[in-house]
């Protein structure tokens, strides 16, 4: 997901009114089944929601005040199972065993009712005041699937309120549920496993109840079998014996079955599942109720068609810059001549060292709005759009192929294609990918990715003085980059990389609510990381200006620029500016030249190469700190310096390759 | 040394120390309930023959020729025993014994007809994995249609095959049979819904060995070619239109 990294350390009022809620009730469930719309329902407060299988990765919590009571609400991330050990599923698993919430709320998506309710299964075993949502009724309907509810809560042994979270169709029934569920915490049954499970699960549990462990003992006795790691390592501190015993039994399951035990209970829970299923459900015309061609049969008949699919992938991604760049620009001039009249914001170099301090800590606001409102907003917007409509999905499918080659796999598009608005939210977005090795090598060319700020500079500079043409030969390069350097890195970094396995959720109407959400939440990451940066870092900057740093380093830095790079030596200082902001490379050479005719004072060579090394060495001061918070410093600077190195010698190579056709 | 005795001892072996690891003397000789001194022996002329590799008071390890043959005769074993329960309907408790006797004798043409006939099961009557052939085909139908085969059997008899999910073609219907790989892989993918016997269907396939998207309990999965290509169904030959 995207970062929403929210304000550490200062709790709000609603902080506090949320904490001492009466009642504390979690929502569980899979991806793509409507948890956060019901989640928004239920309190009203902001939530990613998307397409995106496996989104929420951070908590979310709102109030719901109904009839006097004031409930705190969790919604905890969209999983599958608790079995693969993903963080996703620990932070859940442990939310409902630990702090034992007054009440659990499994929202299932009615058209898919065996996956949902194997999740279901799992939730009961840790045995929570449970009750359930059976959600998009309508949806199921319309493919011929019509659900007993009264019969599931019987089999279940837990309420069951069918509902239609985005049109708010039932939510009044299920807070009522939720409130006596909270009152009165109703202990559901055990649902039982084949007999060769359940024998074995029999002879754990007696043990179990005489230790003091704080998970429920059914659960932890079915863990131990499973050999999970973390409630392994808890009872071993406890009894190694009975770890032992489980262990042996866990051995004779798997000599039964000749498979690992955790797939003997994936299929065990399955069973239970289907059987359960199979009774509440009713489909009509059974022959070609399901298989029929519906609405995403047909539009996936073109997304992934062979060639028309690559050719929608194109334009769509095409058209998404493309327009974000054509009316970006003109918003942000409009931007700009406002925002000048309240104050100059061309740098002020002499004077009191406060006003230079403001004035360049003003300049650094100016140059974020400018930024973030014509560009980075509306390209969020529209891929918010796609992403709500489960295009995303399809596009992720239809590239799979090639991000192997990197290392990467489909899911991988989506930080990808997030870089080109911002490589903040994109680095936070790269947690969709499952393997360390791959969320690093997607952070890692998401750096390279040229974003709004290097666009400007690239359009500001090859764009206007050299040509459209080169300046689209830059973003070819970058991408022909990507691919060479990813190939290396995957070789390079060590781990393993692991293939897509992927839920296709149906295409349908993106809700408004629900895109402005998401792109509120990456936006935000983007205004609490890249606006403090943007203003002290600008007026730092100023104050080095000030007091006379520019030759200096201007000196410095010659051998390179100068001889390496045959630019001119004042260039050097704007490369340093460009570490805090990218498109103040091209703010500080219009200062320094005092002119924004690049034309007159630099070659068309010089110009390419300005943008070139631009868009390639170090993200921004943003990135590096994003890249540190995710990953860790060793490798935010390993990752800043191999793209300095990088730049620095592309950028050489292209001012001798170059010179000889363009003077 | 008689070809059944090679064979016996290849097979304990396997048993104790797998494909890779190394058994003990004394470990063999409990197994094969015979005296040490003749196993050292054994060993040292199974050694010459290049089955194994015997390193005196360590033990013996499979060499490639040797795991060979021990794999062929555990899976005519396993067959056997399939053939024996299912068929003949003889006590799983004793199918065992029979099948160990039987297996040193059969040929390879028995054992392929016996796999074909049987619907290449994946798991003996005890639970053991029936490794599959090493005839280097694709997939079972490949099988069938290899010279000199496809008449062993009547056509009825022969119902199901086994194939990888990316072999289906969109609309058909096969069940799980079994799936290769990382464990995790395989989890996860049970997690969501391929468990073993599970109907599913490819809905698409994606260009250039781009994801396969499979329908499994009414819903849509995108899952890697490198990976489906493990996934192995079963696919009911009478169900094809």
């Amino acid at each position: 997901m995207s970062g929403s990294c929210g304000c550490k350390g200062c709790p709000s009022k609603d902080d506090t009114k949320i904490k001492d809620a009466e009642f504390t009730v979690a929502l569980a469930g899979n991806a793509n089944v409507g948890k956060s719309v019901t989640f928004n329902q239920l309190t009203g407060v902001d939530q990613i929601i998307g397409n995106w299988p496996g989104k929420t990765v951070e908590r979310a919590e709102g109030l719901l005040q109904y009839k006097g009571h004031r409930i705190r609400v969790i919604d905890l991330p969209g999983i599958y199972s608790f079995s693969t050990y993903s963080m996703e599923e620990l932070v859940s698993r442990d939310y409902i065993a630990l702090e034992h919430p007054d009440a659990v709320v499994n929202v299932i998506d009615a058209s898919a009712l065996e996956r949902n309710l194997f999740f279901t299964i799992q939730l009961l075993e840790l045995a929570p005041p449970l009750l359930i949502s059976v959600n998009q009724i309508d949806l199921a309907q319309k493919k011929g699937i019509s659900i007993d509810v009264e019969k599931l809560s019987c089999l279940l042994g837990v309420p069951v309120i069918p509902t239609v979270a985005i049109r708010g169709k039932g939510i009044d029934t299920l807070t009522d549920a939720i409130l006596d569920l909270a009152q009165h915490h109703p202990v559901p049954p055990d649902l039982k496993y084949g007999k060769e499970v359940e024998e074995r699960i029999g002879k754990l549990v007696p043990r179990l109840g005489e230790l003091a462990i704080s998970y429920p003992v059914r659960f932890t006795a079915i863990k131990l079998l499973e050999r999970d790691p973390s409630i392994v390592k808890l009872v071993q501190d406890h009894d190694p014996a009975i770890v032992a015993t489980a262990d042996a039994l866990a051995a004779e399951i798997e000599a039964i079955h000749g498979e690992s035990v955790c797939v003997v209970m994936s299929a065990e829970r399955y069973n239970v599942a289907d059987r359960i299923a199979a009774e509440v459900i009713t489909v009509k015309d059974p022959e070609n109720g399901i298989q029929k061609k519906s609405m995403s049969d047909r539009i996936d008949s073109v997304a992934l068609h062979p060639f028309l699919g690559y050719l929608a992938v194109l334009l769509v991604i095409g058209g998404l810059l493309v327009w974000t760049f054509v009316v970006g620009a003109r918003i942000s001039e409009i931007l700009q001549s406002l925002l000048s009249q309240i104050e100059p914001y061309e740098p002020v170099v002499t004077g009191p060292i406060a006003g230079i301090l403001w004035n360049g800590a003003f300049s650094g606001l100016v140059a974020g709005i400018t930024l973030v409102i014509p560009y980075v907003l509306p390209f969020y917007l529209l891929l918010a759009v796609m992403e709500d409509s489960g295009y995303l999905t399809r596009i992720a499918v239809m590239l799979d192929r090639g991000m192997h080659k990197i290392g990467l796999h489909g899911k991988a598009v989506i930080p990808l294609i997030l870089g080109y608005g911002c490589n903040v939210p994109a680095c936070f977005s790269c947690r969709i990918m499952e393997s360390p090795k791959q969320k690093l090598l997607a952070a890692f060319l998401v750096t390279l990715i040229p974003c709004t700020a290097r666009t400007v500079v690239i359009l500001g500079l090859v764009g206007q003085f050299v040509g459209i043409g080169w300046a689209l030969a830059l973003y070819a390069f970058d991408i022909l980059l990507i691919i060479i350097v990813g190939r290396i890195a995957y070789r390079v970094v060590p781990g393993e990389s692991v293939g897509l396995i992927m839920e296709m959720p149906d295409y349908h109407v993106p809700s408004a609510s629900v895109v402005v959400k998401q792109t509120w939440a990456r936006t935000k990451s983007l205004i609490w990381f890249v606006f403090p940066a943007y203003i002290v870092g600008s007026a730092l900057i100023q104050v080095f200006y000030a007091v006379g740093l520019l030759n200096p380093v201007n000196n410095l830095l010659a051998p390179i620029t100068v001889l390496w790079l045959g630019l001119p030596v004042v260039v050097g200082i704007t490369l340093i500016f460009g570490i805090v902001r990218k498109e103040l490379t091209i703010l500080t050479l219009a200062v320094i030249f005092g002119s924004t005719n690049f034309a007159a004072f630099l070659t068309p060579v010089q110009l390419i190469v300005i943008a070139l090394v631009s868009m390639l060495y170090i993200p921004c001061i943003s990135v590096i700190l994003v890249l540190a918070s995710e990953f860790g410093w060793k490798r935010s600077l390993q990752i800043s310096l191999v793209e300095v190195a990088v730049a620095i010698g592309i950028g050489g190579i292209a001012f001798r390759l170059l010179t000889p056709f363009m003077g | 040394m008689a070809q059944e005795q090679v064979e016996e001892y290849l097979e304990a072996i396997y048993d104790i120390a797998g494909t890779e690891g190394t058994a003990k003397t004394t470990a063999i000789a409990k197994c094969l309930k015979v005296a040490p001194a003749s196993v050292t022996e054994a060993l040292q002329s199974l050694a010459e023959k290049n089955l194994v590799n015997y390193e005196p008071y360590k033990g013996a390890s499979l060499t490639d020729q040797g795991k060979k043959i021990a794999e062929t005769i555990k899976r005519r074993h396993r067959l056997l025993e399939v053939f024996l329960a299912d068929v003949l309907h003889i006590n799983r408790n004793k199918v065992h014994d029979e099948a160990c006797r039987m297996e040193h004798t059969i040929s390879e043409d028995t054992e392929n007809a016996l796999c074909r006939m049987l619907n290449a099961p994946a798991r003996c009557p005890h639970g053991s994995p029936i490794t599959p052939c090493a005839k280097g085909v694709g997939s079972c139908s490949e099988c069938d249609l290899l010279p000199g085969s496809g008449a062993a059997l009547p056509e009825e008899l022969r119902t199901a095959a086994i194939i990888p999910i990316t072999h289906l073609s969109p609309l058909e219907k096969g069940s799980i049979a079994f799936i290769r790989g990382d464990c995790r892989v395989v989890q996860r993918l049970s997690d969501l819904g391929l468990t073993l016997g599970t109907t599913v269907s490819v809905t698409r396939k994606a260009p250039l060995n781009g994801p396969v998207e499979v329908f499994v309990r009414r819903t849509k999965l995108a899952i890697d070619h490198t990976i489906a290509e493990n996934i192995f169904v079963d696919v009911a030959r009478r169900d094809r239109a």
